[in-house]
C-alpha cells in the first residue's frame, strides 16, 4: 500500500514542481512589477496563447514536421553510418576526425548557406534539424557496434559467422539501448535546429513566429512561442523514452515487472 | 634442443609418460605440429614456441600450465581464430586456414546476450552455422524441443525464458554450455569455463560437464589452471612451459569413469595432482633461471 502510494507521489511530483515554478514566477512578476516587454507573467502568456492560438497551431505543426523529417533523416543516416563506421576500423580512422570536424561547424553559419542552395522555408529547417540531430546517433550506434566483447565474436566466428552476421545478431542489438537513449538528445536538438533556422530565415514555424512577435514587442507571444517549443519537445521525447522501455527493457535490469514476478507469481 | 629438456625433466620426476611428439599421429583429430606464434611483428612476444600437441577424435584433454603460458592462445589457433606464425594446426585431417565452423566454444565470461531469453542464447549457433540455419525457420519446433532437452540435460528445465541477468553465475555458464553444444559440435574448445565460479558450483558442473560428455563424446580441449579439474574430467593432461608455451608432457588418467567427487579423495587422484603441481612449479622455475 505504501508503495502505491510512493508511486503515485513519483507520477504527480514533476507536475507540481512545474506548477510551483508557474506560480513563483507569477508572484515575483506581480510583486516587483515587471514591465510585460521585460519578463511577461504566465497569465499573460497563457492569454497570449489563446488569443493567438490559430497562428501557433499552424506555425507549430511546421516546426513539427521539419523538425520530425530532420529527425527522420538522422535516424536513417546515422544507424547506417554508425554502424559502417563500428563495424571497420578503417571506416573509423578514416571518416572520423572529418566528422567531428563537422559536428564541430556552428549550425547557425550554415543557415544563410542553405538558403543560398534551397531558398527559404521547409528545405533549409529540415536539414538544419538534421545536422544537428545525426551525430549523437551516429557516435552512439557506433559505439554500441564497436565494443562488442571480442571473446562473443569469437564465439560467433569460430561458427563460421561472417562479419555481417556478427553485426546483424550481436552488434545491432547491442547498439539498441545506445541508440535509442542516443534518440531522446537528438529529437530534442531537431527542435532546435529547425527553430534555429526558422529564425535565420524562414516564412513560416514557430521560429518564425517569435522573431515577428520581438520585432513587435509582443513579448508574451515570443514566450508562448517558446513555451509551445518546449511542449513539442517534451512530447517528443516522452515519445521516444516510451519507444526505448518498449525495445530494450533488457539493458534495464530493474524494471519491476520483469525482475517482480519470479515471487510474485508464487502462491503463498 | 627443446624436446631433450623436456625428456629429460620427465625422467627427472620419473614420470610414465609419453612425449606427445612421439604419440601416434595418424588418428589425431586434432594435431599441432611445431605451432609457433608472435603477436605484434618480428620482434613481438613469442607467446607460443613449437608447440605440438595431438589430440584423439572423442578425447578430452586438458592443458593445464602456469599463468600467461599461452594456453588461450592454443584455444584461438585449433579454432582457426588465429593464424601461426610457423607450424601447422590440422584438425580431421585439413590444414585449418580460417576459422573452423564445427567448434563449440565457451569462455570463462558466459558471454550471453542479455537481450535473448536462455532458450535463443542456446539457439544463436543454429542461426548461425550451416546447414541449421536454412533449416531453423522450417524446422523450428524440433530444434527447440533439442535445445530444451540439452537444458533439461545441464539442470536447467523450466528456466527457457528467463533472461540471462536473471540467473546466477554457475546457471550462465551452463547456458554457454548449451550453446556450445547445440549443434552437436565435434571439437569442444572449453577456455577456463568455470574459472570465474565458486568451488562448490564447479565441482557440480564438472560432473554435468562429464556426463554431457560421456553422453555425446565430443572430443574436448578444455584449458585450465585448476589441477584438480583437468585431473577430474580429462583423459589425457598436458602440461605448458611458461611463455613462450610449448606441451612439455601429457599424462594420461587412468581413474574410471564417471568419476565422483568422491574419487577426488583417492589416493591416486591426489597423487597425480600432486605430480601435476610439482611440473607446473618446474614449469615456472624454467622462467626465472
Amino acid at each position: 500500500m505504501r508503495n502505491f502510494a510512493w508511486r503515485r507521489l513519483e507520477t504527480t511530483l514533476p507536475w507540481l514542481v512545474i506548477l510551483a515554478v508557474f506560480a513563483a514566477w507569477e508572484c515575483a512578476v506581480r510583486a516587483f512589477d515587471v514591465a510585460e516587454f521585460v519578463l511577461p507573467a504566465p497569465s499573460a502568456i497563457f492569454a497570449s496563447m489563446w488569443e493567438w492560438r490559430l497562428p501557433i497551431l499552424t506555425n507549430a505543426a511546421q516546426t513539427l514536421m521539419t523538425s520530425v523529417l530532420g529527425f527522420a533523416l538522422a535516424v536513417v543516416i546515422g544507424v547506417v553510418l554508425g554502424a559502417a563506421l563500428g563495424a571497420s576500423t578503417l571506416i573509423y580512422r578514416s571518416v572520423y576526425p572529418l566528422l567531428i570536424g563537422f559536428n564541430a561547424v556552428p549550425k547557425v553559419a550554415v543557415v544563410p548557406i542553405l538558403v543560398i542552395w534551397f531558398g527559404i522555408g521547409t528545405i533549409p529547417a529540415v536539414i538544419t534539424a538534421f545536422l544537428l540531430s545525426f551525430f549523437p546517433i551516429l557516435v552512439n550506434v557506433a559505439t554500441g557496434i564497436a565494443t562488442v566483447e571480442p571473446e562473443l565474436r569469437d564465439v560467433l566466428r569460430a561458427l563460421g559467422a561472417s562479419p555481417l552476421d556478427i553485426i546483424l545478431k550481436i552488434g545491432l542489438p547491442r547498439a539498441m539501448p545506445y541508440f535509442f537513449a542516443s534518440l531522446k538528445i537528438a529529437i530534442t536538438v531537431a527542435f532546435v535546429g529547425s527553430i534555429l533556422a526558422e529564425t535565420v530565415a524562414a516564412n513560416s514555424g514557430i521560429g518564425h513566429l517569435m522573431v515577428v512577435a520581438s520585432s513587435r514587442f509582443d513579448v508574451p507571444l515570443v514566450f508562448a512561442g517558446l513555451l509551445v517549443t518546449s511542449l513539442m519537445g517534451i512530447l517528443m521525447y516522452a515519445i521516444a523514452a516510451w519507444v526505448e522501455a518498449r525495445m530494450t527493457g533488457w539493458a534495464v535490469r530493474s524494471v519491476p515487472e520483469r525482475s517482480g514476478p519470479v515471487a510474485a507469481v508464487v502462491p503463498s | 634442443m627443446a624436446g631433450g629438456r623436456c625428456c629429460e625433466a620427465g625422467a627427472q620426476l620419473e614420470w610414465k609418460t609419453s612425449n606427445p611428439a612421439e604419440s601416434d599421429v595418424s588418428h589425431a583429430y586434432v594435431e599441432l605440429e611445431h605451432v609457433s606464434l608472435r603477436y605484434g611483428g618480428a620482434d613481438g612476444t613469442l607467446a607460443l614456441n613449437a608447440a605440438s600437441l595431438s589430440v584423439n577424435e572423442g578425447e578430452f584433454v586438458a592443458v593445464v600450465g602456469p599463468s600467461g603460458c599461452g594456453k588461450s592462445t592454443l584455444m584461438r589457433l585449433v579454432t582457426g581464430l588465429w593464424q601461426p606464425s610457423a607450424g601447422q594446426v590440422f584438425v580431421a585431417g585439413n590444414a585449418v586456414s580460417g576459422p573452423l565452423s564445427i567448434a563449440g566454444m565457451a569462455f570463462q565470461n558466459p558471454t550471453l546476450l542479455p537481450w535473448r531469453n536462455v532458450l535463443d542464447n542456446v539457439m544463436l549457433p543454429l542461426e548461425i552455422v550451416r546447414p541449421h540455419r536454412r533449416r531453423l525457420r522450417r524446422e523450428r519446433a524440433e530444434y527447440e524441443a533439442r535445445a530444451k532437452a540439452l537444458l533439461a540435460l545441464v539442470g536447467l528445465g523450466g528456466f527457457e525464458a528467463r533472461f540471462p541477468w536473471q540467473l546466477s553465475g554457475g546457471m550462465q555458464q551452463r547456458v554457454s554450455l548449451c550453446r556450445a553444444l547445440i549443434h552437436e559440435p565435434r571439437l569442444l574448445m572449453l577456455d577456463e569455463p568455470f574459472g570465474a565460479l565458486d568451488i562448490f558450483t564447479r565441482e557440480e558442473l564438472w560432473a554435468i560437464l562429464q556426463e554431457v560428455w560421456m553422453a555425446r563424446r565430443p572430443t574436448v580441449i578444455l584449458v585450465t589452471h585448476d589441477l584438480r579439474e583437468a585431473a577430474f574430467l580429462a583423459d589425457r593432461v598436458c602440461v605448458m612451459s611458461a611463455r613462450p608455451g610449448r606441451i612439455l608432457i601429457s599424462r594420461s588418467v587412468d581413474l574410471p569413469r564417471p568419476r565422483t567427487l568422491e574419487s577426488t579423495y583417492l589416493p591416486a587422484f591426489t597423487a597425480l595432482t600432486h605430480d601435476l603441481r610439482t611440473y607446473i612449479s618446474e614449469a615456472r622455475e624454467q622462467v626465472h633461471a
